[in-house]
């Protein structure tokens, strides 16, 4: 059993990655991913309400009439994201202004249904909560890994901090504005998932 | 010792468990770049034509030429315009040549140097695809663009646009206007606007320092000033502020020529671009809003920016482009349609064949299924009556 939940955390972190190999949740990937700063938040949310949804799913599992199941999994998801978004704009409202609709947008993201209805609905709360932190990091690596490139060489700051030597601009550097641009976030993500199919042959497909 | 005999020499080398066997696509690279490959099949029947993709690129290298000529001379021409100086014949094209030739350098050493890594780690041969790419890209840039970014923009479009799809002849997008795509949206400033299109610095004691100086495309004025430029012969010949291959007409003409005599071009892709062209300018003109752009005249539609270079070099690129016959004639009228119809409704972008062509590339495969679907069904109707 510990063993089945060790797999549950650490699967979905690496080789069963939702971004790299169930290609979920690429929307908000793309959407918030221009700076770090916003891209850690939306990463960390999703793990929460991932998290949270799984074991509040879970706990209800038995009880849940099969075919109203989908509106209560949303119901469940849609309460947490309201709380999220509350918090957010209460403690940290400039990177909430700038995740904008994103952070409501969560209740659509397919790795929380993904989820709740491939796991939570049949594994005991302490699964599913491992489950719910494994996947939500998962998908805040990602954002993280991409963020990071793309605010280097788009902005030339991280955390907002000039990185980029002031020295270099007036050597005639220029920022790279289509790194700020969704597409390239896009071309981000399929690098990465070039890296992660090179390292893990037997998900290449043919 | 003759060149064959010497490379039959070294030839050792480079085979499995020779000390230079990391070289060894270089070596055969070079060696079909100077002889006929001389390995023969060895089942069934083949036919080989003496035609085959080196030699059709180059003839594209070769009708290339003239506008690459014609653009190194327009690039020193303007130079002296505007800096008021009047020279000679050969000081202003030795000028351009100067300005223009490390761009082409950079161009070839970084795509090729991808083409041969990639080549020798999938253990392929060399493809002589970024022949002709390479030869592009520095004519569609302007001469001032600084060489790092080019750097970036051709590795960039190698790698993404075209190695990942599979190499030469599996691209789906035209590798040399993804190149100029990712300049310009990751680099606007520096392939748009008044300041980028007319070099301001001497090179090699040819030319003067030019401070603050500004030149707009014929184009570029027309987006940003409500009036139509005046039309005249410097637009046909070429003599006017622009990217470096693209100005002049009847260079590009020159090489239209050759690629239609020796049928590497469709001549029904090239005609459905200018038709295509003209057919918008001309329903602007009458029902279009009341921009400049709407109420440039067809013939000048076509004269400026870019819109024969793409037509002539780009649109009727074997890879990316439609290849049943009525296809042809659909991807290139849509190209000269979509090329007009963003120059007249998007404002941001003065220049829309660059995008037409890549948005029409995508479609392509489209276009071809529809057709080929068509055919299908016409012949199994015939079969079923």
């Amino acid at each position: 059993m510990a063993n089945k939940n060790n797999e549950a955390l650490k699967q979905p972190m690496w080789v069963n990655n939702p971004v790299l190999v169930q290609i979920l949740g690429i929307c908000s990937a793309l959407a918030v991913t221009a700076q770090l700063k916003p891209a850690i938040v939306m990463g960390l949310s999703v793990t929460i309400i991932v998290a949270m949804a799984n074991v509040i799913i879970s706990l209800l599992r038995k009880t849940i009439p099969n075919r109203i199941r989908i509106i209560i999994q949303l119901v469940v998801v849609a309460a947490l994201v309201t709380i999220v978004s509350e918090i957010l704009k209460a403690f940290a409202y400039d990177v909430s202004v700038q995740l904008s609709v994103y952070v409501g947008l969560i209740i659509t993201n397919c790795i929380l249904m993904g989820r709740l209805e491939a796991f939570a609905m049949q594994n005991g709360p302490w699964a599913s909560f491992l489950d719910g932190i494994g996947n939500g990091l998962g998908y805040a690596a990602i954002l993280i890994v991409v963020a990071f490139v793309r605010e280097l060489f788009g902005s030339g700051t991280l955390f907002g901090f000039q990185v980029v030597p002031q020295s270099w601009y007036e050597a005639g550097y220029l920022n790279n504005g289509l790194m700020i641009m969704p597409p390239m976030a896009l071309v981000l993500v399929g690098c990465v998932i070039w890296f992660h199919r090179a390292k893990n042959k037997d998900l290449q497909e043919n | 010792m003759n060149l064959r005999n010497w490379l039959d020499s070294i030839r050792p080398n480079f085979d499995e468990g020779g000390k230079l066997h990391a070289f060894r696509s270089v070596y055969e690279g070079f060696e079909s770049f100077l002889y006929v490959p001389n390995a023969t099949s060895k089942c069934g029947t083949n036919i080989h034509d003496a035609f085959d993709s080196k030699r059709m690129m180059i003839m594209v290298v070769i009708a290339l030429c003239p506008a690459m000529l014609f653009g190194m001379y327009n690039v020193g021409y303007q130079h002296y315009i505007a800096a008021n100086l009047e020279v000679s014949f050969w000081p202003v094209f030795g000028y351009g040549f100067l300005a223009v030739l490390p761009r082409i350098i950079v161009s070839y050493l970084v795509g090729l140097a991808i083409e041969f890594t990639v080549a020798q780690w999938k253990h392929e041969e060399i493809q002589e695809g970024y022949l002709v790419s390479g030869f592009i890209i520095p004519m569609i840039v302007p001469a001032t663009c600084p060489l790092w970014i080019l750097a970036i923009a051709v590795a960039f479009s190698v790698i993404i646009a075209k190695e990942i799809f599979g190499g030469t002849g599996m691209n789906f997008l035209n590798v040399a206007l993804i190149t100029r795509a990712f300049i310009f949206f990751a680099y606007p400033s520096v392939i748009t606007g008044e300041t980028v299109w007319v070099v301001d610095h001497a090179i090699c004691g040819l030319g003067a320092n030019i401070d603050g100086l500004t030149a707009a495309t014929a184009l570029g004025t027309a987006s940003t000033t409500a009036a139509v430029p005046a039309f005249s012969m410097n637009m046909v010949w070429g003599f006017i502020p622009g990217s470096v291959g693209e100005t002049s007409v009847i260079a590009i003409a020159l090489g239209a020529l050759l690629l239609l005599y020796t049928g590497i071009a469709s001549w029904k892709t090239m005609l459905s671009v200018f038709a295509g062209g003209i057919l918008m300018a001309l329903v602007f003109n009458t029902w279009g809003p009341d921009n400049a752009m709407a109420q440039m005249p067809w013939y000048e539609h076509i004269c400026l920016g870019g819109f024969c270079f793409g037509a002539v070099f780009m649109a009727t690129d074997p890879v990316t482009s439609a290849r049943t016959e009525a296809g042809k004639w659909i991807y290139g009228l849509l190209i000269g349609v979509m090329a007009i119809t963003i120059r007249v409704m998007n404002p941001g972008y003065p220049e829309g064949m660059m995008l037409a062509i890549l948005l029409m590339n995508c479609f392509a495969p489209l276009i071809d299924w529809c057709v080929v679907q068509r055919n299908v069904n016409k012949r199994a109707k015939r079969i079923n009556k």
